[in-house]
């Protein structure tokens, strides 16, 4: 699909910095009442800090909960950014244009919150250099490299590290751009700091296309790799209904599924809130809505696999972890919702073009996709320790406590405050991206025929 | 012992030496040497819980109220488990006494990303307090259930405090914390033998779940000992011993003697169902 020119270099630069240089009320409203929730969220993990773990809902032997849960959500949610962004940058996909800078920053924020969790659900936080930095520190002992909470951090601070460089290249024209437009000479100082000597040089385009490029190739494999490892710290147990050799395929599409549903929610929320109602158009939630329908075809097929597997070893204890995941009532409840909101209800809906194209029904669906996915992993994370093994004396349930709320609570204001901190300081529109597409569709009259102003090579 | 196991072994002893407490090959799995396990005779066992009061004043557990058993935060390094059998009124109780299996093969062990929990050379699975960070994915891992996590710092109230062991560490909040198969009586026998310039005795080693036991249903041992009473006892019992959830794969260091069924012929399918067979 061949982006339609929408406006002209000039009312490029102005609508699409209008934002990092204004100062509307809803910025502090909205900001206000995020920073409110993390307070709530401060003070939970201050009191958790003294007098540990008592307020979470966790006990015998349920000893992972919803904060595990919230951490495998928000790796999911940062999978969009390189689906959208790196995939459709290599394939050319022209409409990808205006929506790769908000899928990568979502995929930042999305991955800071989500390495907040696994630290302040352990038992002693202070203590997390011990198993994130690969050093022996005084204590005469390594991390334990057979360990997948070992392997966590390494996968994670990779894609966190390549995600950064990757929006930051493709930041750089955009930088420049900020720094020649600044109202203020503190501002144009920073930006031109940070736009390290960008003047649009040949050789300096050249160097940022191949560097894009380059970024974007090496970093699928780490996308790939970052949702196989968070899957294996459930599969490389031997927890009935964890262990599973199914779960790093079905963890990396089922994060699509809800990471590009994040984007689409993302973009409309951004057309509105930030005025780029020429830039976000209909066409772009149609696509993205297109390709939707075949992630969250894939996703429910690797789920029926799980399923599947789960019943076809006949395990007596895995066989219980189903029949408790998709029988007995709380999970029952939760297990029909997941599948209604993840499948049921949005994918018949995408497969009408009118519904692809409403941003309203978009968004609803979008939400529903992710509030569906958010429970698919807390079905996959709690039952099986509920009924772990054959002892049934054990058995225990689940129930989180206020405490565990504010704090998932707490994780999407930290996202969206993130989000929003970003696009008021640096553009989240790639201006530099948007205005190349515009030129690559622009067209010329020679003598009598109409071509393309510029040809790609 | 060929040269390359002379060398492993001076490799590892050179690992320790330098205060290094990481098990290298040459120390697990382990298969002369010591192996501490237990020997758990369930026709002996009443259900008489005295094991459990016994381990709790050994090893310092905070006491477990009424509150913490039903919030599910009880800490029992050992427990008895209590299954019904049959309709009532022709129901009966089965006890079966649970506690760290001591796994050769342990789940625990290969998820603890800061080798809190290790296997030492004596066959006993290490909990190192001070390493713990409290991941608690030991916890998840372990089929039976045996690990407790500290959800806040312990507390005796006056005089109770006074009646704390001097040889077991008080766990602080935020850490795992589970049966060591009374660690400290086996140092302590080992140095009294080594001062005494002799070998350690059959039976000489008692937790105090095993000393505690009226019935003599729990019985510690070194299993890798073929002269001792209890891997004997196993020996001849062989007909009916088991280890627990016997298909995860983790090579037990406890073995179980089943019951005595005066109607084992009725009871024969419901046993090979739950996987209690030799």
């Amino acid at each position: 699909m061949q982006e339609p020119v929408v406006a002209d270099t000039k009312t490029s630069n102005r609508e699409l910095l209008d934002f990092v240089f204004a100062w509307p009320a809803w910025f502090f409203a909205v900001g206000g009442a995020l920073n409110g929730l993390l307070v709530a969220a401060f003070v939970v993990v201050i009191l958790m800090l003294m007098f540990g773990l008592q307020f979470l809902g966790y006990s015998h032997p349920v000893y992972w909960g919803f904060l595990i849960v919230n951490f495998v959500f928000w790796i999911g949610v940062s999978h969009a950014g390189i689906m959208v962004s790196a995939i459709l940058r290599l394939t050319q996909a022209e409409w990808r244009r205006p929506v790769t800078r908000a899928a990568e920053v979502l995929t930042i924020f999305s991955l800071l919150t989500a390495v907040q969790f696994p630290l302040i659900h352990s038992g002693r936080p202070w203590r997390t250099m011990y198993w994130t930095f690969p050093y022996d520190w005084n204590r005469g002992a390594w991390p334990n490299p057979r360990s997948p909470l070992v392997w966590d951090p390494s996968a994670i601070f990779t894609y966190l590290t390549s995600t950064i460089l990757f929006v930051y290249v493709a930041l750089l024209p955009d930088l420049a751009l900020a720094r020649d437009r600044a109202p203020n000479p503190v501002s144009r100082a920073i930006y031109g700091v940070l736009a390290m000597g960008f003047r649009g040089t040949t050789r300096q385009w050249r160097i940022q296309t191949v560097a894009g490029l380059l970024l974007s190739a090496i970093i699928l494999p780490i996308f790939v790799s970052v949702h196989s490892i968070v899957s294996w710290d459930f599969a490389v147990t031997s927890v009935p209904g964890w262990h599973n050799t199914i779960f790093a395929p079905y963890f990396v599409i089922g994060a699509v599924h809800s990471g590009v549903s994040a984007v689409v929610t993302v973009m409309i929320v951004m057309r509105y809130a930030f005025g780029l109602k020429r830039f976000i158009t209909r066409d772009h939630i149609d696509s993205l809505a297109r390709l939707l329908i075949v992630v969250a075809t894939v996703w429910l097929f690797f789920f029926l696999l799980d399923f599947f597997f789960g019943l076809y070893g006949t395990e007596p204890a895995e066989v219980d972890t189903w029949q408790r995941r998709l029988v007995e009532p709380p999970w029952v409840v939760i297990a029909i919702t997941f599948i209604i909101c993840a499948y049921i209800i949005p994918v018949p809906m995408w497969m009408f073009r009118a519904i692809r194209r409403n941003f309203f029904w978009m968004f609803v669906t979008t939400i529903l996709v992710n509030v569906g996915m958010w429970l698919e992993r807390y079905m996959v994370v709690v039952p099986a320790l509920e009924r772990k093994s054959g002892l049934t004396f054990t058995y225990g349930d689940y129930a989180p406590s206020l405490s565990e709320f504010i704090l998932v609570a707490a994780s999407f204001a930290l996202v969206i405050l993130g989000f929003l901190t970003f696009s008021k300081l640096l553009p989240i529109m790639p201006a530099a991206d948007i205005k190349e597409g515009q030129i690559l569709a622009d067209r010329i009259r020679v003598g009598r025929a109409n071509v393309p102003a510029a040809m790609r090579e | 012992m060929s040269s390359s196991a002379n060398e492993a072994a001076a490799r590892a002893s050179a690992v320790s030496e330098m205060g290094r407490t990481i098990p290298t090959d040459a120390e697990v799995p382990h298969p002369e040497g010591v192996r501490w396990g237990m020997v758990v005779d369930l026709d002996r066992c009443t259900g008489c819980q005295a094991c459990v009061v016994a381990c709790q004043a050994e090893n310092n557990i905070a006491l477990n109220e009424e509150q913490r058993v039903l919030e599910r935060r009880a800490k029992t390094w050992i427990r008895i488990e209590r299954y019904w059998e049959g309709e009532f009124p022709n129901a009966k109780a089965r006890f079966i006494p649970v506690l760290c299996q001591h796994c050769g093969n342990a789940p625990c062990e290969t998820v603890c990303p800061v080798w809190a929990t290790y296997h030492n050379n004596e066959g006993l699975n290490v909990q190192v307090y001070n390493r713990c960070i409290g991941t608690r994915f030991c916890a998840n891992g372990c089929p039976y259930s045996v690990r407790y996590f500290n959800f806040w710092n312990p507390e005796w109230p006056e005089p109770m405090n006074n009646q704390l062991n001097p040889d077991v560490t008080v766990r602080t909040k935020g850490i795992i914390e589970k049966c060591t198969f009374c660690v400290q009586r086996i140092n302590r026998v080992q140095v009294t033998a080594k001062t005494e310039g002799r070998e350690i005795r059959s039976g000489e080693v008692q937790p105090a779940c095993a000393q505690s036991c009226p019935t003599s249903a729990l019985v510690f041992c070194d299993i890798n000992d073929p002269e001792s009473a209890p891997a004997q006892l196993a020996e001849a019992e062989a007909g009916r011993s088991y280890t627990l959830l016997e298909h995860f794969g983790t090579d037990p260091g406890i073995i179980y003697l089943k019951k005595v069924d005066p109607h084992a012929e009725i009871h024969e399918d419901e046993h090979a169902h739950a996987g209690a067979h030799a």
